[in-house]
């Protein structure tokens, strides 16, 4: 087994009129030949770890090799070996897709022949010919992510970096870049890929970090993370606070979980949907409690949060200034009941996730 | 999982050399593709090829026209000969305002996240920059040279001379680029860029001997207004396209563009560097 990505206690604080800790000792290792995720919510410090495995920025400590070769001493060569795709779809928007490619395809120092080979190749492949000289102001979104990605292949890259590829995307479109992605790694391509949606990380990726305000709070593969959270979330609304706090008792019953009450709408996470929706209906109806909305759907980043940290995933770094690191174990939502199996705490992390 | 060939390309890259020959060679062609670059997004904004072509014809129209008759060039000088040299210099340095604007809007829309990814020169995002501004600079002169000729410019020293003077304005042009370089690379985004550029240029370029004799402004204004850079071009370029004193005023020209690039392109690489 060969790592073609090692992070190694990375740490990069950002200093201007708030102290930013993006990095607090981020460590990982992505093997050879597959999808790793970087799960977090905005502002959790996936991009500027990409950023410095990219060789975009120098980690203040820590150390980082892309195929064995380290990203501040030997920045040069990882630039000829990977390939970088953003959420901020870093194309010009005043060329054509075509010049895009040939431009970026240039700048890797390929031969001009094989560039405009290529090009033609990666429009045909992204479903983009049509649109090649056209300048990419009248692309959609859609289009722009793909040509984004387009050019970061141009040059074959070994590693892939995919920082958000479908934030913003319709969801045919998403689907579309997921089975580009998938496509890739079938050719041999690894692949790096931060998201926010737990959706993305569990159809791509094989293994996934999970990450808060600059540190991996949870590692496993996509499977393991969910089969501690439960598959499934069943969310209830009722008339009242009256309703919902004995909707609670009666949905403990049913969860995997403790569950969450958020408002007037119960929140629980259940390993059997229909089986406890049904559960939780007779339940409800013995008691005399009408929900008044009544759902099941699939576990999102926000649920993950809730129960490796006991609190919702936010953009905002409320707590990044003094460096408190909500610990999974203490914060677990359900530290009587549940202790015992808090969901994959980093420190079983062979690579020592945490310092 | 398979432990060979990790490190090996599949597509044939024109190899990695280390030697000094090979890397300057690279930094040139890098420096082209991103000259390219910016020269075909100039040809697909129109804001652009407004700022840099319809705004000099206003303002030959404009003084031409309107503040013309109300201005006396010393030694009896049809005012439209005064003005020309004055206004190739006016208009080289707004332009160099679209340096700043540029550069920022590239670190805005994340391009050069992408290019400090690529395994290209990093001198080259700067000079193809400067390069493209350079290049649209020689077809907006060439632009301002028509119209001066059809309002009546009438240059009397020959066609060498000329493009003497011509030649002056695009150095010191290239030279004030770089520094519009370094502010567009200090700005947050483009808007600011255009905000934080026009404080440095109004002064430079209408306290100057540009539109209207220095003998004209009030006595304090009278020395800044002289020997600034902006005025100190000028007056070479009228030497040059018009006649009157030269050799001063060229030499002086050179010694302000060369002590500008000594001063700004490292400045602006080292801001280049250092921008996150």
């Amino acid at each position: 087994m060969t790592d073609a990505i090692e992070a190694q206690d990375l740490k990069k604080v950002f200093s201007g009129k708030r102290e930013v800790r993006a990095l607090d000792g981020v460590s990982f290792a992505v093997e050879e030949g597959t999808v790793f995720g970087l799960l977090g919510p905005n502002g959790a410090g996936k991009t500027t770890a990409v950023r410095v495995l990219t060789t975009i920025i120098k980690p203040d400590s820590g150390m980082a090799r892309v195929l064995s070769h380290d990203v501040t001493k030997e920045a040069g060569l990882v630039r000829s070996l990977i390939g970088l795709a953003g959420q901020y779809a870093a194309v010009d928007e005043n060329l054509t897709g075509r010049e895009n490619i040939d431009m970026v395809g240039r700048l890797n120092h390929l031969p001009k022949k094989a560039v405009t080979q290529r090009a033609v190749e990666l429009l045909a492949q992204f479903d983009l010919t049509d649109a090649a000289d056209r300048p990419l102001k009248t692309y959609s979104g859609g289009m722009r992510r793909r040509l984004d990605l387009a050019a970061a292949l141009v040059a074959r890259p070994t590693v892939l970096f995919l920082d958000e590829p479908t934030t913003g995307l319709d969801p045919q479109s998403r689907n579309d870049m997921w089975e580009v992605i998938e496509g890739l790694v079938e050719e041999g391509t690894t692949v790096l890929l931060t998201t926010q949606y737990l959706e993305e990380a569990d159809r791509l990726a094989s293994q996934l970090v999970v990450v808060d305000h600059g540190r991996v709070i949870a590692e496993g593969t996509p499977a393991a993370l969910k089969a501690n959270l439960g598959t499934t979330v069943l969310e209830v609304g009722l008339h009242d606070h009256d309703d919902a706090s004995r909707a609670t008792s009666v949905l403990a019953a049913v969860g995997s979980h403790t569950p969450n009450v958020n408002g007037n709408i119960v929140e629980v996470t259940v390993d059997n949907g229909p089986q406890a929706a049904m559960a939780a209906l007779r339940s409800l109806d013995q008691q005399g409690i009408v929900p008044t909305a009544f759902t099941l759907r699939e576990p999102s980043l926000d649920d993950v949060f809730l129960a490796l940290t006991g609190r919702r995933a936010e953009a905002e770094e409320a707590e990044e200034e003094n460096g408190v690191e909500p610990d999974p174990d203490t914060l677990n939502p359900a530290p009587s009941a549940e202790a015992e199996s808090a969901p994959i705490p980093a420190e079983t992390n062979p690579a020592g996730g945490r310092s | 999982m398979t432990t060979s060939s990790i490190a090996v390309p599949t597509l044939v890259r024109t190899p990695l050399s280390t030697g000094a020959g090979a890397r300057l060679k690279w930094a040139f062609a890098d420096m082209l593709t991103i000259t390219k670059r910016n020269l075909i997004a100039y040809t697909r904004i129109p804001e652009a090829l407004f700022f840099s072509t319809v705004q000099p014809i206003m303002f030959v129209l404009l003084f031409t026209y309107v503040f013309g008759g109300a201005i006396h060039p010393p030694g009896g000088v049809p005012y439209v000969n005064y003005l020309m040299p004055g206004i190739f210099v006016q208009t080289v340095a707004f332009g160099s305002v679209s340096t700043s604007i540029g550069l920022a809007e590239d670190l805005q829309k994340g391009l050069i996240e992408r290019f400090r990814a690529l395994p290209m020169a990093r001198s080259a995002v700067l000079a193809g920059r400067t390069s493209a501004d350079l290049v649209r600079n020689v077809i907006v002169v060439i632009i301002v040279t028509a119209v001066g000729f059809a309002v009546g410019f009438r240059p009397s020293t020959g066609v060498l001379a000329y493009l003497g003077g011509l030649g002056i304005i695009l150095l010191f042009a290239y030279a004030l680029s770089w520094g519009f370089a370094f502010v567009g690379l200090s700005a947050a985004n483009s808007e600011t860029a255009q905000v934080m550029s026009f404080p440095l240029l109004f002064p430079l370029t209408f306290a100057s001997s540009a539109f209207v004799p220095v003998s004209q402004m009030p006595s304090w204004l009278q020395g800044f207004a002289t020997y600034q850079p902006v005025s100190v071009v000028v007056s070479a370029c009228r030497g040059l396209m018009i006649g009157g004193p030269t050799a001063t005023w060229v030499i002086q020209s050179l010694a302000w563009t060369i002590g500008f690039l000594v001063i700004l392109t490292p400045l602006a690489v080292w801001r280049y560097r250092t921008r996150t």
